[in-house]
């Protein structure tokens, strides 16, 4: 079967229904939820505070320290709880990827603590996970340039579309998957996030770039409505995946 | 405060979003000018009553300040004074030489042990650490009772008017309630009022923003003495 038509019925850029709402979390300093679809992650900021063991200070500028846990329920197959590989590399890559934005030299020595909790998974955990993230952190009054947002483009067969599910990510005909999670900046535009699993051309690399800055431009619209105090819940009913 | 000279709502912004050009108005607090515009670098509301545009914090961790009135917890006791939690980016620190009366250099624990809560005031503020004093009116070691947390943001807002919103509070739970700028509360009074009274400052926190609070909190408080005195009867 070529892939002409998304299983789950979207148009080629079209984002699957977005959930997005700050104040999750009562006792963070700022919290924020983000669902891209049935991808539902939370995110609770605590800090700046003092960060221990003393090693890790700097003494010119603060650290920001992201935990990203899927937790066991969230996948079909129980994911064994704590850290793995694969969350390490993901918490890493999120710190990296929100620590651009921040104004670290505000408070040196200190910590800002990220902690990301996986509730539901249906790939892009990492894209909800940063977008949770960077809301959370503007909810806890971090002094930052700008918002980050997150979107995995993904080259399915010979089409480049946004936000990807996890039955795209498996798909194996054609010229099979190729997944790009992009994190860009709100207002420059520049890639804070990059990672990529498959197989893409250069020229075709670029037109994943442009559908990130598109898909990216409608997700800061959602962080930013959800921040003013909206509660966003898109309960549109998708077409079920065939 | 200044509801009263600005009644129209104030704007939240978000990091990185564009408030007005630049070009008759100057960056204040948590803002930037980028190419004329001024841009905001941190939530909160838009001060724009002015020509300098600033944000006004609503969330987010305590930033202590020198003066400020704190309420903290014994962390720690060294030789020669107390680490103290105080909540905010840094620990604090209680020297023995910023205690009003004589201690003891042996028996330092008698004055304040782990876990005392004490009402102290920032003294000053290096890179890295907080010196705090207890020698000022008011201060001093805050015996039983209980400590909440809120967002330190709202502080102003459960204080109330010259302090009328605490003493409503205060008033009609029967208790003793000391207010710390780092959003720590200490209550004490009987079990039912230490609860009403943190039920009541929850409410101030939840509504900060909207209109009538006073008669709210009022209505609560009033609300909840009825209820009590019939179940009293039944």
């Amino acid at each position: 079967m070529p892939y002409t038509k998304r299983p789950d019925g979207r148009e080629m850029d079209e984002l699957r229904p977005i959930k997005a709402e700050v104040g999750v979390v009562p006792n963070a300093d700022g919290s924020a939820l983000f669902a891209h679809g049935d991808t539902l992650a939370i995110a609770a900021v605590y800090g700046p505070k003092p960060l221990h063991p003393a090693h890790l200070q700097k003494a010119d500028r603060g650290l920001i320290r992201a935990n990203y846990n899927m937790l066991p329920f969230s996948v079909t197959e129980r994911a064994r709880p704590g850290p793995s590989r694969r969350s390490k590399e993901i918490s890493m890559v999120t710190a990296n990827a929100l620590s651009s934005v921040v104004d670290l030299k505000r408070f040196p020595g200190t910590v800002i603590d990220v902690e990301i909790l996986i509730l539901q998974a249906n790939a892009s955990t990492r894209c909800a996970g940063i977008n949770a993230a960077a809301m959370a952190l503007a909810h806890a009054g971090i002094v930052m340039n700008e918002m980050v947002s997150s979107v995995s483009i993904g080259k399915i067969d010979d089409k480049i579309v946004a936000d990807i599910t996890k039955k795209e990510e498996d798909w194996t005909e054609g010229e099979g998957a190729t997944d790009i999670p992009f994190t860009l900046t709100s207002n420059t535009k520049e890639i804070t996030h990059l990672q990529l699993d498959g197989k893409i051309s250069t020229s075709r690399m670029m037109e994943s770039y442009d559908a990130a800055v598109k898909a990216c431009e409608k997700i800061y619209e959602y962080q930013k409505r959800a921040l003013k105090g909206e509660k966003i819940d898109e309960n549109v009913s998708l077409k079920k995946e065939e | 405060m200044t509801e009263k000279t600005n009644k129209k709502q104030r704007k939240i912004v978000i990091p990185g979003e564009i408030i007005v050009s630049a070009e008759d108005h100057l960056p204040g607090d948590f803002t930037r000018k980028e190419d004329g515009n001024i841009i905001a670098n941190r939530y909160g509301l838009v001060d724009d009553s002015g020509r300098i545009i600033r944000i006004i914090p609503i969330s987010g961790a305590f930033e202590p300040r020198r003066g400020n009135t704190v309420i903290g917890r014994v962390e720690d006791i060294t030789f020669n004074g107390w680490v103290i939690h105080i909540g905010g980016p840094y620990t604090a620190f209680l020297p023995l030489a910023e205690c009003p009366r004589y201690i003891d250099r042996k028996a330092i624990n008698e004055f304040a042990t782990i876990g005392d809560v004490l009402n102290l005031k920032i003294w000053g503020i290096k890179k890295g650490s907080i010196d705090l004093t207890l020698k000022s009116r008011g201060l001093g070691k805050l015996e039983g009772g209980r400590v909440i947390k809120i967002n330190s943001h709202k502080v102003p807002r459960v204080i109330g008017k010259e302090g009328s919103m605490i003493n409503l509070i205060k008033n009609s739970t029967n208790t003793e309630i000391t207010v710390g700028q780092n959003g720590f509360i200490w209550i004490k009074g009987d079990f039912e009022g230490e609860k009403r009274a943190e039920e009541a400052i929850n409410l101030v926190v939840k509504e900060a923003t909207s209109t009538g609070l006073t008669e709210k909190i009022e209505e609560f408080l009033g609300g909840k003495v009825e209820k009590i005195t019939e179940e009293v009867k039944e």
